[in-house]
């Protein structure tokens, strides 16, 4: 038997979709200059149309048909030598539209296999977001802000070819730098795209990531009932209304959180986040009117506090408070949990303040990764992005 | 209880003479049905002009929706049984196919509706006689599908019908199919049970944990990946199977209460004790098919016939069975499957499938017959008894035959 490769590329809906599947074809054309037989595909059940919501291409290349159809026999690959997040706010967790719960990124990493992400992060914090494995991988960071490639009128930033020099540099089997060269002429005729490919190719460092390194939440697992045991009629249970909201700290109880669904997050959808300053809300309820998912929970105190499991980063709630500075978006890779902001600010006003400022003025990354913070934010990017891509 | 129905069974039924579509409007109003929708397409839509006289006479008293298309049509009555109403509804022909998204969701949201088929041509070209494509097109999808063929029956098996689909162990819609003109169009003497006695037959519906109400919070039909649908389709499926019993106790218990004795539920026969050769098929033929064999066995002529009644679920073993009893088997499809198996029509096909894991396996011919609404006559009865004859007889015969077909 021979040998069986597959890659997955993780990106996010709908702006990354073309990126994702140019260089899910570019790998099996890659490789089919080595006479490698192979696929690509977008995972079905995803919805690569909705804005934000993490979806998946693969790539499996084979050295020989039969091979290649062992491949092709699965629905999709239960496992990967190389995973591929073009958003590093990914490295969070994926929680795919077509439901499986909140999973890992390098769930469907081998041992000894590659994650490699696009992101200014260096690798520390990266694998601090990553769920942690049992065995060793290895990480490969191409230095980047999230890439809109290929679709519609955004410019190109070659992240796709410099993934690709990436992938010679780290799985050589798979397809040597030549290959993919010869494939990048073949496919986009740029010469100035084959470069990039050999300047990724030659930059590129891995890092091997040790046996439980990360985050250790344990990944969302559930059984999925027998036909005789699950409700007839397809239905399924509402989720309750919600109850009232009790300040640990002085007793109060009032205001209003609404129950959200315990399997269903959402947050996953989220590569930006409200930071709120409750010192200067005016308690206007704009924010909490005007959040599609009804994230905001209403404090005792009157407050509004957006539940950080259930946000998706839309921005809504930025541009609708009428008070400067009280909303703010950053971007996710900032954060490294999700627990609500306003029990901080009780419990610490000035270490709130403090932490806030830091969030939404000094905090080092982009201020956007997927989507736009505001109208014309990638255009005004896209000059640092050529730059990241010509000087690594 | 014995002697409660003992008591009901004394009160007299009242006559009426009606058409197969009065006389399930006449259900309706004794089912006390909730919400009704209508969009006009013949022959349908005499059911349609009947329940409306009821309720502006104030005999029924229900919502009476004139909907805006059959899509609409199928869509509210779903929504309505859902909230626990009993509903009513019903098209022909083209129109029930364009209700076919909303018919297709529902046996697997299990909504327990009664349809009426008023079985009508597909359209084009512009045409209203009777052929059974139109209900035959869900065969597959979960819906129950029963064919009558006089106005009494369509009564009556409308009753049986909001009995079957509303049981918790089914919960699946109903389409009770009546032929355009033969049933929807002509009247006959048909005795109209008393409130009492259908009160005493049909218990309220009640819809249980899958009632969407503020009191039970639930959410239908999510989205879905390919996790779960097959749990679903087998779930829908194991309703389906349930359905056998459920039918039969209701056919037992309508016996009791209404006195009148239908046999088998699932198929009616016909002079069968002492047949060679039988005839099968569906709806009103049924007519002109028992006039020719009585006529035929004046001639010493044994042929029988076998009335399918319920076409979902299909009572395949016991068919099987009373089929492999003569020397030969002649099925008479108002209908057609093009590219079929042999070239035959949906019955046929059916009904050899069903065949298959028979011990005894007569020669079985089909007759495309009687489509459009074309009459099906004496002389084209006797013909294909005599073609299944020839084939009792050992002598080859093709499998699929267009009979009274200008040749
Ligand atoms: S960003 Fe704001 S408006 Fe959008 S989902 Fe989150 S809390 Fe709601
Ligand atoms: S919109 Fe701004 S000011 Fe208004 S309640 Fe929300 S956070 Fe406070």
């Amino acid at each position: 038997m021979g040998r069986l490769f597959a890659v997955e590329i993780v990106y996010r809906g709908i702006f990354q979709k073309t990126l994702a599947k140019n260089i899910s074809r570019a790998i099996v054309l890659a490789a089919h200059q080595e006479g490698k037989p192979g696929i690509s595909f977008g995972r079905y059940g995803d919805s690569p149309e909705r804005n934000g919501v993490p979806a998946k291409n693969f790539a499996i290349v084979a050295t020989d048909d039969q091979t290649l159809e062992e491949g092709m026999a699965k629905y999709e690959p239960k496992e990967v030598d190389i995973s591929i997040a073009v958003d590093d706010t990914l490295c969070k967790g994926v929680e795919s539209w077509a439901w499986y719960g909140l999973q890992p990124i390098n769930r469907l990493l081998k041992p000894g296999g590659t994650l490699i992400v696009t992101s200014r992060e260096e690798p520390e914090a990266l694998i601090e977001m990553c769920h942690r494995k049992e065995y060793p991988y290895q990480l490969a960071i191409v230095k980047g802000i999230p890439s809109f490639s290929g679709l519609w009128v955004y410019k190109e930033d070659h992240s796709d070819v410099r993934i690709l020099g990436a992938i010679a540099k780290v799985l050589p089997e798979l397809f040597s730098l030549e290959s993919v060269q010869k494939a990048i002429r073949a496919e986009w005729k740029d010469e100035l795209k084959a470069t990039s490919a050999a300047r990724s190719y030659e930059r590129i460092t891995t890092v091997t990531v040790p046996p439980n390194q990360g985050n250790p939440e344990e990944p969302f697992k559930f059984e999925l009932p027998k036909w005789s045991e699950m409700r007839e009629g397809v239905t399924i249970p509402a989720i309750p209304r919600g109850h009232a909201m009790e300040n640990t700290a002085t007793q109060q109880v009032g205001g209003w959180q609404p129950e959200r669904n315990p399997t269903f997050k959402k947050f996953s959808t989220r590569t930006m986040r409200p930071v709120v300053d409750f010192d200067t809300c005016i308690k206007c309820t704009l924010c909490w009117l005007q959040c599609p998912d009804s994230c905001f929970d209403v404090t005792p105190d009157g407050l509004y506090d957006a539940n950080m499991q259930a946000c998706c980063g839309c921005g809504v709630c930025e541009a609708v408070c009428p008070v400067q500075k009280c909303v703010t978006m950053v971007n996710e890779t900032q954060f490294r949990d999700n627990d609500s902001q306003w029990e901080m600010w009780n419990k610490d006003k000035e270490g709130y303040k403090k932490w806030l400022l830091e969030k939404i003025e000094h905090g080092p990354g982009p201020q956007r990764s997927h989507g736009f913070r505001y109208r014309g934010q990638y255009e005004e990017q896209v000059p640092e992005m050529l730059e990241i891509a010509r000087e690594g | 209880m014995a002697q409660a129905v003992a008591s009901l069974e004394q009160q007299a039924d009242k006559t009426a003479l009606i058409t197969g579509s009065e006389a399930i409007a006449v259900a309706c109003k004794l089912a006390d049905v909730d919400v009704i929708t209508a969009y006009p397409i013949r022959p349908y839509d005499t059911v349609m002009q009947y329940v409306a006289k009821l309720v502006a006479n104030g005999e029924l008293d229900c919502e009476y929706i004139v909907a805006e298309s059959e899509h609409s049509q199928f869509e509210i009555v779903k929504h309505a049984s859902a909230v626990g109403a009993r509903v009513f509804c019903g098209s022909s022909g083209v129109g029930w196919m364009y209700a076919f998204e909303a018919l297709t969701v529902t046996p697997g949201l299990r909504i327990p509706m009664v349809a009426m088929v008023g079985n009508r041509a597909l359209d084009d070209p512009g045409a209203f006689g009777v052929e059974h494509n139109d209900a035959l097109a869900v065969r597959d999808l979960g819906w129950q599908l029963v064919w009558v063929d006089n106005p009494q029956e369509a009564l009556d098996t409308a009753l049986i019908a909001y009995r079957v689909a509303e049981d918790r162990r089914v919960f699946l819609p109903c389409a009770i199919s009546c032929d355009g003109a033969f049933l929807t169009h002509s009247q006959a003497l048909v005795k109209i049970p008393s409130q009492e006695k259908v009160d005493a037959f049909l218990p309220p519906y009640n819809r249980g944990d899958l009632l969407l109400h503020p009191d039970n919070p639930i959410t239908v039909a999510p989205q879905v990946n390919e996790d779960w649908l097959m749990e679903i389709r087998r779930q829908t499926a194991a309703a389906m199977e349930r359905a056998y019993t459920v039918i039969r106790e209701a056919y037992a218990e309508f016996e009791q209460i209404f006195g009148r004795r239908y046999g088998n539920p699932f198929f009616e026969e016909y002079q069968t004790e002492d047949a060679e050769i039988v005839l099968v098929g569906m709806g009103t033929l049924s007519t002109p098919v028992k006039v020719a064999i009585r006529e035929m066995r004046k001639e010493g002529k044994k042929v029988g016939f076998v009335r399918v009644r319920w076409f979902r679920p299909f009572a395949a073993e016991e068919l099987a069975k009373t089929l492999g009893r003569f020397s030969a088997v002649g099925i008479i499809d108002r209908d057609f499957s093009l590219g079929s198996p042999y070239l035959s029509g949906v019955l046929a096909t059916e009904v050899r499938a069903a065949m298959y894991p028979a011990a005894k396996r007569p020669p079985m011919l089909d007759f495309i017959c009687g489509l459009g609404g074309r009459e099906v006559t004496l002389p084209d009865v006797k013909k294909m008894s005599d073609i299944v004859y020839h084939a009792a007889e050992g002598k080859p015969q093709p499998l699929t035959q267009w009979i009274g077909l200008r040749e």
